[in-house]
């Protein structure tokens, strides 16, 4: 792992920020919004993007959490994972459910959660956002919102740490592989 | 976790990620559309060598919920000598394209044997008196939902303690998980030697029905045994059955349980068993999301095709 | 000629270094002998001695010739370091009249293995109704009478075949097995079979029997054998017998010498067999009774079965264990026992038990050339089993003690040169 962040955790607080401004902004407002965090790192994003609209917009956006487990297409090669919970606060049918995660790389993760969503309601839009955009799609999938564009080789790995899950908040890249 | 073929030996964190998943699949059962699409290519086999609609039909259940596909085996009684086409069944379902196999027999140990010959991830759903560890896990869950946690929870198994693998499940998943239990039973049906067990035994119900928060109620066993341990079906429902007189010095909170298919009339009044106090329903509902969560576990990398 | 060089040799003045040379099925020399063109069995660090005598096998043949034969039995013994054996009479047809038994002597002598006698059914098909044709089968050579895979269970039975054999020279053996208290069980009752919700077998089933019996005989004086002991209750009851001066005898098998009840949890019927495997007390006095002579010998209670007899669950399982090819090996790994006392055990007084004149006896010039080699401290893992059937509860396991070589009337039917 490279010794600096490439994101510190203040970097990360102004692209939060900017994110949650950027969503309200194409929205003109919150309404009919639902902020979907993917499990795991995904959803104290989610919930910060939350807090950042509660705070310069003094609106609650309802914040659900997402469990991919259950939809992954490569259970064949990697054992049995932990389901955290799936718990959307609202019926998403009709609503813009924007999907939170902290890395987006092949776009599997992302492919899993839109079937994962589908299952849960019909929402009338579907938007990402995501903290950094490391590129190598193998799917056509794109990010609405970025918090940072990060260019990596394929066999180095980004890691993201979050104060809750982690103890520490920064994005770091490093050699081997990984997300 | 390779095979779950008995609650021995399955530890107290084990239990409770099964517990865990079987929430989230409740969930999932919750929805307008029941499914995930988590096993879709893999096939489960179940192998039913003693008549049971209700537990093949949940494990069917569980396993369609996961988007599955499910090869049924169930042998009318008249076909099936002596366990003669044990293995052969095994071997054969494997060779049609099972990832999994759901076994149960009337002896004990078939599923033990059926894990060693077909070299695929097995799920004991009962052998003979000895166990039924799923029937354990959705026991332990309908009790984790309705009371919080099990720590602490008083239990007593009532019935032929002696033929049941219910009991011996049951107790086992109970008391790991931090549950006193006690075995309610005339003597011929305790089991012979109990030394070790981690539960207490009683011969009388009226003794200890007044402090238990969980009544579990077994099925009289006419077809497993053979030789019966009471004297007749009268007495025993005098003395062991919930009538209205035991339901009356039950806790306030205590609640009925019962694996199913329950004799009314006998280890349970016929009124009584439709009480709102019984969680028998929720039993069932529960047993398919425990299977699911237990389809899922088993379900690694070598196992898949 | 055969000569066996450089072992230690039980002669009839006890255990000598020396050689054994053997010619035309008889013992012609013991002594320092030169090989010249012999054919040398090489004996350096091995127990020589008469061939190994089993009383108790199940040959299957007439009958149920797909698990075993006598032939295939025959091989597996010498393999085993057997030269004689009692074959047990619950064949299809049962061994209860003349002319079966002839078979299946007919059927060992011209597989010229070892010697085969047959032992004699008590009741007619082993039903315990009526009593066998006791004079066809003795004229026929039968000195051991058994009803064995069932019990003799009317006490008036068996009495009336004591009394009515009184004076022959026979033993009436019996498997003890109370049909009320052993009914529908499968292993030994106990701590492991109440966990695995499995049926038990009391150990009371067994020695309910032997104690009845016992005063049979102490009323009719008939000569009694105790098959298959198995529980510290047995052990107690004939060692009771013996100091009363009663003609008690009792065997019992290597894998009662060697496992416990605690085998089952694996469910595999090659662990299934009647008596059950029972407690480690029982296991550790059933040594203790073979050691200081309480029970005078070890016979196997070969029992074969097919492979797709055994793949099936333990509960539906046919019962019974193979056990020629291992009983050497199990038994010295359990007891340890001296060269003197294992011959006695498994040669001698079995050969006495069964009235065989030409086996067991300690090695002379002149005597007949029954002999079996033992290597005492070479261990190996048996594996595949020379019986057609393989349901050894011994497979896989480390055992102490092999048969280099087994020669029946003077022949080699098990060795390097065989």
């Amino acid at each position: 792992m490279t010794a600096e962040p490439v994101m510190t955790s203040d970097d990360i607080r102004r692209a939060v920020h900017r994110i949650a401004h950027e969503i309200v902004e194409r929205h003109h407002g919150t309404a009919g919004l639902v902020l979907v965090g993917i499990h795991t790192r995904g959803v104290p994003f989610a919930r910060a993007i939350g807090a950042a609209i509660a705070d310069f917009e003094g609106t609650t956006v309802p914040v659900g959490e997402l469990d991919i487990g259950l939809y992954r297409d490569d259970l064949g090669r990697r054992s049995s994972p932990r389901l955290e919970r799936t718990s959307i606060p609202v019926d998403i049918t009709d609503q813009t459910a924007v999907l939170v995660d902290d890395v987006l790389f092949t776009g599997r993760t992302i492919r899993a959660a839109l079937d994962a969503l589908s299952d849960l309601g019909r929402a009338g839009q579907i938007e990402l956002a995501v903290l950094v955009d490391r590129g190598h799609r193998q799917l056509p999938i794109r990010p609405d919102y970025v918090g940072k564009n990060l260019p990596t080789a394929i066999e180095q790995r980004v890691s993201v740490k979050i104060d809750e899950v982690d103890g520490h908040t920064g994005v770091w890249v490093g050699e081997g592989k990984g997300q | 976790m390779r095979h779950l073929l008995t609650i021995e030996g399955v530890t107290r964190p084990e239990l409770e990620d099964l517990l865990d998943l079987s929430d989230e699949f409740l969930n999932v059962l919750d929805r307008d559309i029941p499914k995930v699409p988590t096993l879709l290519g893999a096939t489960v086999a179940t192998m039913f060598f003693e008549p049971s609609t209700r537990t093949r039909l949940s494990f069917e259940r569980a396993a369609r919920a996961l988007s599955a596909d499910v090869l049924s085996f169930s042998p009318g009684t008249s076909s099936v000598t002596k366990g003669e086409s044990l293995k052969d069944t095994a071997l054969t379902l494997k060779a049609m394209g099972a990832d999994l196999m759901v076994v149960r027999h009337p002896a004990t140990g078939a599923a033990h044997r059926v894990s060693r010959w077909a070299d695929l991830p097995v799920v004991n759903g009962g052998d003979g008196a000895h166990q039924h560890p799923t029937q354990a896990l959705l026991d332990a869950f309908t009790l984790r939902r309705h009371f919080g946690k099990l720590d602490g929870l008083r239990v007593g198994i009532v019935g032929d303690i002696r033929h049941s693998r219910v009991a011996r499940s049951d107790l086992q998943a109970f008391s790991t998980l931090g549950a006193t239990v006690t075995l309610v039973a005339p003597p011929t049906l305790l089991p012979l030697d109990t030394t070790g067990w981690p539960c207490d035994t009683a011969t009388e119900l009226d003794g200890v029905i007044g402090d238990l928060d969980v009544v579990y109620l077994l099925r009289i066993q006419s077809e497993r045994g053979g030789v019966s341990g009471f004297t007749s079906l009268p007495e025993y429902v005098r003395r062991f059955g919930l009538d209205d007189r035991r339901f009356r010095l039950l806790r306030d909170d205590a609640v009925i349980m019962h694996p199913g298919p329950m004799n009314r009339g006998v280890e349970i009044a016929p009124h009584i068993a439709d009480h709102p106090r019984t969680l028998i329903l929720d039993q069932v509902r529960n047993g398919v999301a425990a299977r699911m969560a237990v389809l899922f576990r088993l379900m690694t990398p070598e196992a898949r095709r | 000629m055969i000569l066996v060089a450089g072992g230690s040799v039980l002669t009839s003045e006890g255990i000598i270094a020396t050689d054994v040379a053997i010619d035309d099925g008889f013992i012609v020399a013991v002594g320092a002998i030169d090989p010249g063109t012999a054919e040398v069995i090489d004996a350096r660090g091995c127990w020589v001695g008469p061939g190994l005598v089993d009383l108790h096998v199940h040959l299957r043949e007439p009958g149920q010739e797909w698990k075993e034969d006598i032939a295939s039995g025959s091989r597996a013994a010498a393999s085993g370091g057997f030269t004689a054996l009692v074959a047990m009479p619950n064949t299809l047809p049962a061994i209860d009249a003349g002319h079966r038994a002839g078979f299946v002597a007919e059927q060992g002598r011209k597989a010229g293995i070892c010697h085969v006698a047959p032992a004699g059914a008590i009741t007619l098909d082993r039903r315990g109704v009526e009593l066998a044709h006791l004079d066809e089968l003795w004229e026929a050579g039968v000195r051991l009478f058994t009803d064995d895979g069932d019990t003799v269970a009317d006490a008036g039975m068996l009495r009336r075949a004591m009394e009515y054999l009184a004076g022959r020279d026979c033993v009436l053996a019996q498997h003890a097995e109370d049909p009320g208290l052993g009914a529908g069980g499968h292993m030994h009752e106990g701590a492991v079979s109440s966990r695995l919700g499995i049926r038990g077998l009391p150990a009371l089933a067994e020695e309910t029997i032997v104690a009845r019996d016992l005063a049979l005989v102490r009323l009719t004086g008939a000569a009694y054998h105790v098959q298959h002991a198995s529980t510290t209750g047995t052990v107690a009851l004939i060692r009771q017998a013996k100091a009363e001066g009663l003609p008690v005898t009792a065997e019992v098998t290597p894998h009662h010498l060697m496992l416990d009840h605690s085998e089952v949890e694996s469910m595999d019927p090659d662990f299934k067999m009647y008596p059950p495997l029972r407690t480690t007390e029982d296991v550790a006095e059933l040594r203790r009774a073979l050691i200081d002579g309480t029970i005078d010998a070890v016979a196997t209670d070969h029992a074969p079965h097919a492979d797709h007899e055994q793949e099936v669950p333990f509960e539906e399982a046919p019962r019974g264990v193979i056990g020629l090819e291992t009983a050497l090996a199990a038994t010295l790994t359990a007891t340890g026992l001296d060269q003197t006392t294992l011959f006695q055990r498994m040669s001698t007084t079995p050969a006495a038990i069964a009235r065989f004149a030409d086996h067991g006896l300690p090695l002379v010039v002149g005597g007949p050339a029954n002999i079996v080699v033992i290597d005492p401290s070479a261990t190996w893992v048996p594996d595949r089993f020379v019986s057609r059937s393989q349901n050894s509860p011994f497979r896989g396991r480390k055992l102490t003690g092999s048969v280099v070589a087994t020669v029946f009337e003077g022949t080699v039917t098990h060795g390097p040169a065989s």
